[in-house]
């Protein structure tokens, strides 16, 4: 097939994905240390049997994301949308299907590779070099990273341990780290409902601007509205399954009917992404 | 139960003939793949101050909360050496026939608890980091090594503190100290050989982190970290092979090349035959066959 010159250029191919995952010790039905020794002993047994649950997080998944596309992933809770996030980012091995990315898409969030009883200097160094950036280019961006954290404005914070922050704090600190380093596709889950009003304005502005330099931005979300305001395509999973492919309006719409919110109003207190 | 599934036809439609094909047209590569073995090696290089950065954080973050702070890096190794001595030196006397028996102690409990904490570090380095693991894209050697790189800054304030020790009972200062520096290196990177062999088991099968107290136990009382080995020489009740066996194991290689550097009374008839090529054998053996070992299930860490 001949290349169109304007032909889109794709950045994330999914083709029947299935991601699966396996939970030790759910005992089924039986003692879970009989289960254990049952597991151990018969390897070849069927998992079920032996007490390993099965969890089918996505079921035959297949998409198409192209350069300058910024996607919304929308689903009730427990839908598989950050299980998929993750897969594309190349940290879930997939069951069955592919995914096949353009160079390495990142997650945004460092908060694993933060420490609470460092100072916040540190940890802005520590999660600048845990995302793969050089040490002179954290030394760069450091004063960069601070001043937008806005840690500093209520006196010398950023040479407290973290764990003396507030949890709003804390979490500015996190997004200001995290969203320091360009990425060619940037996946984001719910990270854009940190701290308060001022540094909320202030971090969507900072996605916006890394949405430009990104090829391509993935966003999971329960906030209809900052994926109308960021989005211009939507996937909604549902169950695992990817239920509507389709410009954000569209499915949106169906979205909203099928969870019978006609006026969706921001969550309060939105989902932290904690991946563990 | 897809009622809604009618896909407006639009630009994004998935074209369902050959997604494949459309990613091998324009390049794109498998999410997650394993790299190459070079490749691997040339990622974890690029990753050296993540590394070094790691290993210091976890250990400053250590005793942070302790009003004594950074103290209790040189105390917990002589509380540990204390304890020791007094139910080997003092209960139970096995200091009879060692000359310069706190020395001979200390650098034995100092160095093993070395291996020890790298091989417990490292067998819950997957396990135990499984946020980090899921969340940050960096090659998985990465959490191993910064853990027996951990261990080994920890060593270095009990060899500071071993070092006034050895002053104080009268062990003179000699050339001989030097050899302390490419035994370390030996050491290290066995440790992180094994570290890496352990992470891998330890992120298939989590329940090891249970068992190793007990085979790590097993092992310090086997490789004569309180006593010494080359009574066993003159035991007649043992067959040979499991002398030489004894005297070969790594960690009892370790210890006496330690000793042997360290301490004048220590002479070199007290080490195992070959030592410096056994020391030189394990370290290539643990540190290549480890790190490949590990490399080969790199993209499996994180499942489930």
């Amino acid at each position: 097939m001949a290349e169109h010159p304007n032909e889109k250029i794709p950045t994330v191919v999914a083709d029947g994905v299935d991601i699966v995952y396996r939970v030790n010790g759910t005992g089924a039905g039986r003692g879970s240390a009989t289960a254990a020794l049952n597991r151990i002993v018969r390897r070849k047994q069927t998992e079920k049997a032996s007490g390993v649950r099965r969890v089918h997080a996505v079921k035959n998944v297949s998409f198409v994301a192209y350069r300058g596309e910024a996607i919304g992933l929308i689903g009730t809770n427990g839908s598989g949308k950050s299980t998929l996030l993750k897969a594309v980012a190349g940290l879930l091995p997939v069951e069955n299907g592919h995914i096949y990315t353009d160079g390495q898409p990142s997650l945004l969030g460092v908060n694993a590779a933060l420490m609470n009883d460092l100072t916040g200097e540190r940890n802005v160094h520590l999660g600048g070099l845990a995302m793969g950036m050089s040490r002179e280019q954290v030394r760069d961006r450091y004063q960069e990273i601070v001043d937008f954290s806005g840690i500093n404005e209520k006196g010398d914070f950023i040479t407290l341990p973290m764990r003396t922050y507030s949890s709003g704090m804390a979490a500015r600190l996190r997004f200001s780290i995290a969203a320091a380093k360009d990425h060619d596709v940037l996946l984001i889950d719910e990270a854009l409902a940190t701290g308060d009003r001022s540094f909320q304005k202030r971090s969507e502005e900072r996605i916006r601007e890394l949405r430009k330099h990104a090829g391509t931005v993935f966003l999971v979300s329960h906030n209809n509205k900052s994926i109308r305001d960021t989005c211009d395509r939507v996937l909604w999973l549902e169950r695992g399954e990817l239920r509507m492919d389709g410009p954000t309006e569209d499915v949106l719409k169906e979205y909203e009917a099928f969870t019978g919110d006609k006026a969706p109003k921001p969550k309060p207190q939105p989902k932290v992404a904690v991946p563990s | 139960m897809s009622t809604v599934l009618d896909t407006p036809p639009q630009p994004p439609a998935p074209a369902d003939h050959d997604l494949a094909a459309l990613a091998a047209r324009h390049g794109l590569t498998v999410s997650g793949a394993r790299p190459s073995l070079p490749e691997y090696v040339r990622r974890l290089w690029a990753r050296r101050h993540f590394i070094t950065a790691f290993a210091t954080a976890k250990l400053t973050a250590q005793y942070s909360q302790a009003k004594l702070g950074q103290v209790w890096q040189v105390m917990t190794p002589l509380l540990n050496a204390a304890v020791y001595y007094f139910i080997f030196g003092v209960l139970l006397g096995t200091k009879h026939g060692v000359p310069d028996y706190i020395p001979f102690l200390v650098t034995g409990v100092f160095i093993w608890t070395f291996t020890q904490s790298s091989i417990m570090a490292g067998t819950r380095a997957i396990s135990g980091n499984l946020g980090l693991v899921r969340a940050l894209h960096f090659p998985r050697a990465a959490l191993p090594i910064s853990f027996c790189l951990q261990q080994l800054q920890q060593l270095l304030f009990s060899m500071a503190a071993l070092i006034v020790i050895l002053l104080c009972f009268g062990v003179p200062v000699s050339a001989s100290w030097l050899l302390a520096f490419p035994a370390l290196v030996l050491q290290f990177t066995f440790n992180a050989g094994v570290s890496m062999i352990m992470a891998r088991w330890g992120a298939k099968t989590p329940d090891i982190a249970q068992l190793m107290p007990f085979i790590l136990r097993t092992w310090m009382y086997v490789s004569g970290v309180m006593w010494s080995l080359d009574k066993l020489a003159k035991n007649d009740h043992l067959p040979h092979i499991v002398k030489v066996a004894l005297a070969a194991n790594p960690a009892a290689v370790y210890i006496d090349l330690m000793r042997f550097a360290l301490i004048d009374s220590f002479h070199a008839g007290q080490l195992p035959h070959h030592v410096w090529p056994l020391a030189v054998g394990w370290a290539l053996v643990a540190g290549v066959g480890g790190f490949i070992y590990f490399w080969k299930a790199e993209e499996t860490y994180g499942r489930g």
